[in-house]
């Protein structure tokens, strides 16, 4: 564990949840516990429907917990906060807003000083690459693209935690690499403490500090995995690491035992 | 710019033909039916007939118009403002939702022609029972599409609102309404057609003005170019009304309309696609 001495920026304790469905109730989460230290990398892998974005939900305070705590900077965590970004898989944008007005709505529902965030968004458009397109209506921008809009918006109030939910998984190959130098840059210039469930293996190893590895539902965490690839991360040269390559392997065969496949 | 006139005006053209032939068509067909005497001139006018009593007996049917015009307008601004005040009060409270739904099914369900003389017996022969008929024939569409608008904002979008702070009150004015107009406005546009229909069966159950007031005139006296005259003036008055509205639907909802694809107003759209 990281951070001894400060405390967690995030702190999972001995969660469970479970949600009761028409014929059955179902353990998504079962006593998990972890700890985030502030300006830390997680990534969250688990094989699907097991319980990562119930994780993340829980988080943010949009769902509560059956059983255990969940301690957001230092503060339970009850009912929804405000003190996060968060992007989802799918961008979730207003279709009537362009670019940048969807990048300032998280400004408008704070009630935020309009200068102060036209200004940050200005800085966060041209970070994320989206220059030239402040004015297109999102059906007019590529998804990565929106993509980029949406984690912007996450952005915009300098949250200290950003939880992510797969937020390239619906990306090309190649687009999902560029996001990811991007998100890497972006995580060292704000020192934002970053929550990402990701199905990409490589990208949970380049972009994290740890792994977490979940098994398959109830999720329990299976192994953290500390990630040692000290140096700013070049994309293709971070790859070639042999580091890298045993990290994620190992991560691979992780999953592959806890889906059994194999 | 000369260039970007003309193609505009090739747009327009491409897009008005189909439907100004088959006008054409179904006007040709009726004149051959009253010129080759396959139906009596008293009972089926010939086009040229009709046409030259509507443009001779203008001044007649234009103030007959203008009452059913401003009775369907009264109800239909009436219906759409207390059915997207019930709507919302029925996405926001499940009590009220299920409260209201049988009510307003019944509502919809009673065939309006048959409780329309009792609003005349209520009220009287002015405009009122008009207005009612009118707003009882506008409301349901326009509930039913603005509670379907209101419902099909993405769950994630609420969560990130939930997330961003902002309150019920400032989610629904910069979410969830606007999200929810592209179905208001489909509801809207039914409801208009609609109000002009309640609007002329109030007039048919007890009025002496109105364009359904000249219909049962004309249809007492067996004057058939008159009743035709006025079938065309009320077709012309709903459909006036319904581009009114796609119109406005595309100014206030550009980013919908470019979108949607062809509609009737691209017709009268001034840039294309
Ligand atoms: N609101 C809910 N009601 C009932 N079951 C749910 C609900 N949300 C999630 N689940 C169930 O909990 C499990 C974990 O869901 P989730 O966290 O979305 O998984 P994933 O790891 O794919 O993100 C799934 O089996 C899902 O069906
Ligand atoms: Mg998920």
């Amino acid at each position: 564990m990281t951070g001894t001495l400060t405390t967690p920026a995030v702190s999972i304790g001995d969660v469970s949840v479970r949600f009761q469905s028409k014929r059955a109730e179902v353990t998504a989460i079962q006593q998990v516990s972890l700890d985030v230290a502030p300006g830390e990398f997680v990534s969250i892998v688990g094989p699907s429907g097991c319980g990562k974005s119930t994780l993340l939900k829980l988080v943010s305070g949009l769902l509560s917990p059956s059983s255990g705590s969940v301690t957001l900077l230092g503060e339970p965590v009850n009912g929804p906060r405000h003190d996060i970004g968060f992007v989802f898989q799918r961008a979730a944008l207003l279709e009537w807003r362009s670019a940048r007005r969807n990048i300032l709505l998280q400004a408008e529902m704070r009630g935020m000083n309009s200068a102060e965030a036209g200004r940050r968004a200005d800085e966060l458009i041209e970070m994320t690459g989206l220059s030239g397109f402040e004015n297109a209506l999102p059906h007019e921008l590529s998804g990565g693209m929106q993509q980029r809009v949406a984690l912007c918006r996450a952005l915009l109030h300098q949250p200290r935690v950003l939880l992510m939910d797969e937020p390239f998984g619906a990306l090309d190959a190649l687009t999902r690499e560029q996001m990811n130098v991007e998100l890497h840059r972006v995580w060292r210039e704000t020192g934002t403490t970053v929550l990402l469930v990701t199905h990409s293996i490589a990208e949970s190893v380049y972009l994290a500090n740890r792994v977490i590895v979940l098994t398959r539902r109830p999720a329990v965490v299976h192994e953290v995995i500390e990630v040692d690839l000290a140096g700013t991360r070049d994309y293709s040269a971070t790859m070639a690491r042999p580091e890298f390559a045993s990290t994620t392997a190992h991560i691979r065969e992780l999953l592959g035992a806890v889906t059994g496949q194999d | 710019m000369d260039k970007v006139q003309a193609d505009r005006w090739r747009g327009v053209a491409e897009r008005t033909w189909r439907p100004a032939a088959l006008l054409a068509a179904c006007l040709a067909v009726w004149h051959l039916i009253t010129v080759t005497g396959l139906v009596e001139a008293y009972l089926v006018p010939s086009p040229a007939k009709t046409f030259g009593l509507l443009v001779d007996k203008w001044s007649y049917l234009w103030g007959h118009t203008w009452v059913t015009t401003y009775e369907t307008i009264l109800g239909f601004v009436i219906a759409g403002v207390l059915g997207v005040l019930v709507a919302v009060a029925m996405v926001y409270s499940r009590t009220i939702e299920s409260t209201a739904y049988p009510i307003l099914l019944f509502a919809q369900v009673i065939p309006k022609i048959a409780i329309a003389p009792l609003f005349v017996v209520w009220l009287g022969f002015g405009l009122e029972p008009k207005v009612i008929v009118a707003v009882l024939m506008a409301f349901f569409p326009v509930v039913i599409s603005t509670v379907t608008g209101l419902k099909s904002v993405d769950t994630e979008m609420l969560d990130l609102a939930a997330t961003m702070g902002g309150g019920p009150v400032k989610t629904f004015v910069k979410i969830r309404f606007p999200a929810a107009l592209p179905h208001l406005f489909a509801g809207l546009k039914v409801a208009v057609t609609l109000a002009v229909t309640g609007a002329v069966v109030g007039e048919f159950v007890g009025s002496n003005e109105g364009l359904g007031y000249v219909i049962l005139q004309a249809n007492g006296n067996m004057d058939t170019p008159m009743l035709f005259a006025g079938l065309i003036v009320i077709s012309v008055v709903g459909v006036l009304l319904f581009l009114l509205l796609d119109l406005a639907e595309r100014l206030m909802l550009p980013w919908h309309a470019s979108r949607r694809g062809a509609a009737v107003t691209t017709l009268l759209a001034k840039g294309g696609s």
